[in-house]
């Protein structure tokens, strides 16, 4: 058995920072990718281009670039905004907001083009049969796409959200003491980087398999129907 | 008496092309309609346009008396002014497709519960009983908790027609119905909609069935690119045709049977 020199704790709260970082970040691109999706089919090109400038950008700038940015512009920013509605007091943002809010914008860019790709694949007559028995928009887009959208973006979103999971160690250079941080911390105490990165190496993948065990009940769930015999 | 449906000068055109030259249809209550003609006459579009799948260019269109508003647009299409009204107004007007669009995602029953749930506003309790009780009209009861994929064309139009019904609309309208179906499947949807039609249901049917336009329907029109080319009882317009082109498109379809009896004699 690996000596932790009493670390484990840490390596446990750490693991536990993590996947709150990983849910929240994911929680925050689906969102967003929710709400982009739709304005780049827009009919109306200002939306079009809004949601195709957040795209391009983001997917054009390092992840770590744009956590280091949030982290150090977010709080400017909020700041500002509050002090032209005249709020005096200072608004302070954490380093686990930060580093969720930015995981949510880098990999937002990515979920908008998962469910564009979702949308699309609905097809048209789907759509129509709700609009014929007198369904309004935001009925047909609840009831009939998006639920048939979570289907097809599935396996992207959770391959999607792997891939965040194991960015969120990029966080830790703001401070947030995630696992990648926490095994720092204890290599700086006890000189033996090895051990503690190889036991956050385990932890991630251990986090890993739990989430794909996850997404694949997740999937079967949406896919219900689908298959024939299958109930 | 106002009529269940009235469409009065219907244009529709799709760029340069006039799919629709104003096309008039009135369906009295307990009418069924036939509407014929060759592929690109404009059959289906005219279907599509009365219950605002497309938008037309110009026309009226009454359902009960109730005149749908519409509003020119910059690009010459007529738009909806009210939402609601469209809402109200499809929702009486049961719409079939040729390719069933029954959504993949839900069982059959939810699949009928959905529109009177959350467009009639009724109870789950009160729209599982309609549902039941439209899926029994179409020979589906032991159908309800089967998902779409596991069902025949035939029984997902069945199970369409039922979604449809559950609305308890004014008049149903069928869009070639049949036309994606095996052959053998063909007619246990007809069936259904011949019962519909001795029940009295006002009926508008986009078709390829002469036999069932003949049979069942109370009047026939014939589309001919985007005009009515000749209407009347199915009678008249079957055995005495007064248009050539529709005694023209009328004899294709006869030449196949006499063909077949040719064949096996």
């Amino acid at each position: 058995m690996i000596d932790l020199h009493g670390f484990g704790n840490q390596l446990l709260s750490g693991t536990l920072v993590t996947l709150e970082l990983g849910l929240v970040g994911m929680g925050a691109a689906v969102l967003l990718g929710l709400i982009f999706a739709p304005m780049k089919m827009a009919p109306l090109w200002p939306l079009r281009w809004i949601a195709t400038t957040y795209t391009t950008t983001i997917r054009g700038i390092p992840e770590l670039l744009v956590i280091l940015l949030v982290y150090f512009g977010a709080s400017r920013f909020v700041n500002g905004m509050a002090d032209l509605v005249g709020y005096d007091g200072r608004i302070e943002i954490s380093p686990f907001m930060s580093g969720a809010i930015a995981l949510g914008f880098a990999y937002g860019a990515y979920a908008t083009e998962i469910f564009r790709g979702a949308l699309r694949a609905i097809p048209k007559g789907q759509i129509e049969a709700a609009q014929a028995i007198g369904m309004g928009r935001w009925i047909t887009f609840r009831r009939i796409v998006l639920p048939q959208t979570w289907r097809i973006a599935l396996p992207a979103l959770g391959n999607l959200f792997l891939t965040l999971l194991k960015d969120t160690a990029l966080v830790s250079v703001i401070g947030v003491e995630d696992l990648t941080r926490e095994a720092a911390i204890a290599t700086g105490y006890t000189k033996e980087p090895f051990t503690f990165y190889f036991a956050a190496a385990v932890m991630y993948l251990l986090l890993t398999v739990f989430c794909v065990i996850a997404i694949h009940y997740l999937e079967k769930i949406a896919g219900r129907g689908y298959a024939r015999g299958d109930t | 008496m106002t009529a269940a449906l009235e469409v009065e000068g219907l244009h529709k055109r799709f760029g340069e092309l006039e799919v629709l030259k104003g096309v008039d249809l009135t369906a009295a209550s307990g009418d069924v309609i036939a509407v014929i003609g060759g592929s690109g006459s404009g059959k289906s579009t005219l279907l599509r346009c009365i219950n605002l799948l497309e938008l037309p260019n110009a026309g009226a269109i009454r359902v009960d008396g109730e005149e749908l508003r519409l509003t020119p647009q910059r690009d010459g299409s007529l738009y909806p002014e009210d939402r609601h009204q469209i809402t109200r107004l499809r929702a009486q007007l049961g719409f079939v497709f040729q390719n069933f669009n029954l959504w993949p995602h839900m069982p059959i029953i939810r699949n009928i519960t959905e529109g009177p749930i959350y467009v009639l506003g009724l109870s789950k309790e009160k729209a599982t009983a309609r549902a039941e009780d439209v899926l029994a009209k179409v020979g589906l009861a032991d159908k309800r908790d089967a998902w779409p994929n596991q069902l025949s064309g035939g029984q997902q139009q069945r199970a369409a027609i039922a979604r449809a019904l559950a609305m308890e609309p004014r008049v149903m309208l069928f869009d070639e119905p049949t036309s994606a179906l095996d052959p053998e499947l063909v007619g246990e949807v007809l069936g259904v909609m011949r019962n519909l039609a001795e029940e009295g249901r006002t009926m508008v049917i986009v078709t390829h069935e002469m036999r069932f336009a003949r049979d069942v329907c109370s009047e026939v029109v014939f589309l001919d690119s985007g005009q009515v080319e000749e209407r009347g009882a199915p009678g008249q317009v079957f055995t005495n045709p007064s248009s050539a082109r529709l005694r023209q498109f009328l004899s294709s379809y006869l030449e196949v049977p006499a063909a077949r009896d040719a064949a096996e004699a």
